[in-house]
C-alpha cells in the first residue's frame, strides 16, 4: 500500500469529504425530531456541496488545470454561503414562531399545516 | 525559517533529509507558535497589571503595591499560580463535555485570530492576503466560546450573560464590518502588511488623518471593537454587579483564567488592528527609522533593527488603545442590553454606513487623502499608490471596458 | 521513505476534523452538542478551502457560518432548549432507514468522485504560492471578469442582495414579538404532552 502522505490529493479525496459530509446532512435531516437539528443537517449539506465547488474551482487539483473552474466555483461558492445564511435566518424565524405557538420543537409534531 | 534548521539539521545532527524536513519544519512552527503565544501570555500578564494599576489610579487608590517591588509588578504571576493551584470546580447540573470546552474555544479564538496579524513588514505568523477579513471572523468564533460556557453551566446568571453575548454579537458585527472596510478600501487590498506600508511616512500618511470620514470611522471602530471584546461599558455578559460573573459565574482556576487571557488577548489585538488600520501600524510618526536608514536595502541587520523598532513602536500604539479602553472601564457606567443593541444598530451602523460612502466619494473625487489635497509634501517623497494587486486588476478590466 | 506531501498532511488533518465532527453531529441527540460539533466541522471546511486556494471563500464561511448562522442557530436552541426538547429521541426503525438510504448515496458518491483518473492527483506543489482571489473575486461580483471572456455576476449578486433584504423583513416579521399563547386547556397540542 503506498503511504498515503506522500501522495499528492485531487478533487477526489476533496469530493469524498464533500460526500462524507453531505451524506451525514441527509442523515441529520431524517433521523433529527428537533427542528434545529433538521437545519444543522441542511447547513451540512450545503457545505458538501460547497466542498466540491471549491475543489473544481482550485487551479492545482486536477491534471489538467485549464478544466478547473477557476474562479466561478468560488463564486457559486459564495453565494452557496450567502444563500445557507439567509436560509437559516427564515428557518430558524419559522422553528421559533412554531415554537411560540405549539411549545413544541419536535417536527413529528408539526403536522396540521393550518394557523 | 524552516529551511534554516532543516539544512542545520542535516549538517550538524547528521540526519537523513527525509527525516530533517518535517522536523525542520516541526521546529520552525514551535517557534511561531511560542513567540505568539508568548504575546498572549505575558501581554495577558502585562495588562492586566495595568489595569489594576490604572483602576487603582482612577479611583484614587494605588492598586497593587507588594509583590514583585514597588509597583506590585509581579502581581500577576502571583495571581496566576493562585489560579493554577485552585481546586477546578463543576456544578452538578452542567454539561460536562460543553462546561469543559467551553474556555478552550474562546482561548483557541483568541488565539488563532494572532496567526495572521503582523508586527512588522514580513513578521507575521502567516501571510494572509484576506488577514483583516480572517482576523474579524475568527474573533467571531470567540464569542461561541462565552456562549457555551454560559449554556453549558446550567446556572441561570450564565444563561443570561450567554443570552446578552448573542443579541450583543449580532447588533455589533454589523458596524465593527462597516468600518474596517473603510481603510481597507483606500487601501485597496485586505492585506495587512500592505496596509501598514502603505502608511508609511509622515504622521498624515496615516489612514485616520486621510480625511475626515476615516477620523470618524475610527471613533465608531473603536466603539466597536469595545464592544467585540466584552469590554465595559459593553461587558453585559458579564455584568458582575448583575449577573454574579455573567458567562464565568461557575468557573474557577485555570478554566477561569483561560476566560480572562481570551479576553486580554483579543482585547490587545483590536487594538493593533486599529493601529495597523488607522495609526500606521508600525511606522512612526516621523519615519526617523527610513531616514537613518535602517531598513532591507542596507542589509540583513539594519532591516532587522528596523522590523524590531517598528515592531516596538506598533506595541506602544496598541497598549496605549488597551488602556484606553482601561479608562473607559473604569470611568462609564454599563449600559442596558437595550442600549447596547441601540447603539450598535441604530447609532453606530447609519454612521459607519456614511463615514463609508463619504470615504469612497472621497477616493473617487480626491484621491490622495486630505493633506495631499492641501499639497502637504512629504519629506521623503511617499506617495499614496494603490496596491500593487489592486492595480493588476484594474489594468485588464479598463482594457475591457474601451 | 518519500517525502511527505504537506499539503496531503493538511488535508487529512482538515478532512479527518470535518467528517468526525459531521458524524458527531448525526450521532449526538443532545441539540447544543450537535451545534458545536457543527461549529467544529464547518471550520475544518473553512481549512479545506484555504488549501484549496480559496482564502476569501474560507474566511466568509468562517465569519459567516460560525460567526454568524451559528450564532443565530445557538440562539435559537436556547431559546426552545426546554428538558424535554434537549435530547429528543429516533425510533430505530428511523434510523436503520436513514443509515440504509445515507449508505447508499454515500457508496454512490463515493465511487463517482473516483471515478475519473484526472481528478485523482492534483499538482499540488503549486499550493503554496498564495494568489489574491479577493480583488478577482469583488471585480468577478460586480460583473467585470477579466482572467476569463465571460460576463460576471452582476445580476446574481444583485439578486442576492435583494433576496437577503428581503429576507431579513420577513425574518423580522416572522418572529416579531407576539403574545405568547398561554398553555390552556383548549390548546390541545398542550394537553397531549
Amino acid at each position: 500500500m503506498t503511504n498515503l502522505l506522500t501522495q499528492p490529493v485531487g478533487v477526489s479525496h476533496y469530493m469524498a469529504v464533500g460526500a462524507v459530509m453531505f451524506v451525514c446532512g441527509i442523515v441529520c435531516m431524517a433521523t433529527k425530531r428537533n427542528a434545529l437539528g433538521v437545519l444543522m443537517g441542511i447547513e451540512l449539506v450545503l457545505n458538501g456541496a460547497n466542498i466540491n465547488f471549491i475543489a473544481f474551482g482550485s487551479a492545482y487539483l486536477q491534471k489538467d488545470s485549464a478544466m478547473s473552474l477557476g474562479l466561478d466555483g468560488q463564486l457559486i461558492a459564495l453565494f452557496v454561503i450567502v444563500l445557507a445564511a439567509a436560509e437559516a435566518a427564515v428557518a430558524l424565524a419559522i422553528a421559533l414562531n412554531f415554537y411560540n405557538n405549539h411549545h413544541s420543537i419536535d417536527v413529528d409534531r408539526a403536522d396540521e399545516l393550518k394557523g | 525559517m524552516a529551511e534554516f534548521f532543516t539544512t542545520n539539521l542535516i549538517e550538524y545532527v547528521s540526519l537523513s533529509e527525509a527525516w530533517a524536513t518535517p522536523l525542520g519544519y516541526i521546529l520552525a512552527a514551535m517557534i511561531h507558535i511560542a513567540l505568539l503565544l508568548n504575546v498572549v501570555a505575558v501581554g495577558a500578564l502585562g495588562f492586566i497589571w495595568l489595569e489594576r494599576k490604572v483602576a487603582g489610579r482612577i479611583q484614587d487608590r494605588l492598586g497593587p503595591t507588594r509583590v514583585g517591588g514597588r509597583f506590585g509588578w509581579l502581581q500577576t504571576l502571583a495571581d496566576g499560580l493562585k489560579l493554577i493551584t485552585k481546586e477546578d470546580l463543576m456544578p452538578a447540573a452542567a454539561d460536562p463535555f460543553l462546561f469543559r470546552v467551553a474556555p478552550y474555544v474562546a482561548f483557541c479564538a483568541s488565539f488563532a485570530a494572532y496567526l495572521a496579524l503582523p508586527f512588522a513588514t514580513g513578521w507575521v505568523g502567516q501571510h494572509l492576503n484576506v488577514a483583516v477579513f480572517f482576523i474579524l471572523a475568527v474573533l467571531g468564533i470567540e464569542v461561541f466560546g462565552v456562549i457555551l460556557a454560559g449554556y453549558g453551566s446550567a446556572s441561570k446568571w450564565s444563561l443570561f450573560g450567554a443570552m446578552r453575548e448573542a443579541a450583543q454579537v449580532v447588533s455589533y458585527e454589523v458596524p465593527l464590518g462597516l468600518c474596517v472596510i473603510v481603510p481597507v478600501m483606500i487601501a485597496g487590498t485586505m492585506d495587512l502588511i500592505a496596509i501598514g506600508d502603505m502608511q508609511a511616512g509622515m504622521v498624515w500618511n496615516w489612514f485616520i488623518f486621510h480625511d475626515p470620514f476615516t477620523f470618524i470611522t475610527f471613533w465608531v471602530f473603536f466603539t466597536c471593537a469595545t464592544a467585540s471584546v466584552n469590554r465595559a461599558p459593553f461587558d453585559l455578559a458579564e455584568a458582575e454587579s448583575e449577573l454574579v460573573a455573567g458567562f464565568h459565574t461557575e468557573y474557577s482556576g485555570l478554566r477561569w483564567s483561560f476566560f480572562f487571557m481570551a479576553e486580554y488577548g483579543s482585547m490587545f489585538l483590536v487594538s493593533v488592528l486599529a493601529a495597523i488600520l488607522f495609526f500606521g501600524g508600525w511606522n512612526g510618526p516621523i519615519p526617523i527609522t527610513e531616514i537613518i536608514g535602517l531598513n532591507e536595502t542596507n542589509g540583513a541587520l539594519a532591516g532587522y533593527v528596523g522590523n524590531l523598532l517598528g515592531m516596538t513602536n506598533l506595541i506602544i500604539k496598541a497598549s496605549l488603545g488597551v488602556t484606553v479602553m482601561i479608562w473607559v472601564r473604569w470611568s462609564f457606567p454599563r449600559l442596558r442590553i437595550d442600549q447596547v443593541i441601540t447603539t450598535c444598530l441604530k447609532y453606530c451602523t447609519p454612521i459607519a454606513a456614511m463615514m463609508f460612502l463619504g470615504a469612497a466619494l472621497w477616493i473617487l473625487y480626491l484621491p490622495g487623502g486630505l493633506w495631499a489635497t492641501l499639497r502637504l509634501s512629504d519629506p521623503l517623497g511617499h506617495t499614496r499608490e494603490a496596491a500593487p494587486d489592486q492595480q493588476a486588476a484594474a489594468m485588464p478590466a479598463d482594457g475591457e471596458r474601451e | 521513505m518519500d517525502q511527505i506531501n504537506w499539503h496531503t498532511f493538511f488535508f487529512l488533518l482538515s478532512a479527518l476534523g470535518a467528517c468526525t465532527f459531521a458524524l458527531m453531529v448525526v450521532f449526538t441527540s443532545n441539540i447544543v452538542r450537535m451545534a458545536f460539533f457543527l461549529v467544529l466541522s464547518l471550520t475544518s471546511t473553512a481549512g479545506l478551502f484555504f488549501l484549496a486556494g480559496a482564502d476569501f471563500v474560507g474566511a466568509m464561511q468562517i465569519m459567516i457560518y460560525v460567526g454568524g448562522t451559528m450564532v443565530l442557530l445557538v440562539f435559537g436552541v436556547m431559546l426552545t432548549a426546554q428538558e424535554r426538547f434537549v435530547s429528543l429521541k429516533t425510533s430505530g426503525g428511523t434510523w436503520s432507514l436513514a443509515a440504509l438510504a445515507g449508505g447508499a448515496l454515500l457508496a454512490v458518491l463515493l465511487q463517482t468522485a473516483f471515478s475519473v483518473d484526472d481528478w485523482k492527483a492534483g499538482d499540488t506543489a503549486q499550493a503554496g504560492q498564495s494568489q489574491t482571489t479577493a480583488t478577482r473575486i469583488g471585480l468577478g461580483l460586480l460583473g467585470a471578469r477579466f482572467d476569463e471572456g465571460t460576463s460576471g455576476y452582476l445580476l446574481p449578486f444583485e439578486i442576492v442582495s435583494i433576496h437577503l433584504l428581503v429576507v431579513l423583513i420577513g425574518a423580522a416579521y416572522l418572529a416579531r414579538a407576539k403574545r405568547r399563547a398561554k398553555p390552556s386547556a383548549d390548546n390541545p397540542a398542550d394537553r397531549s404532552d
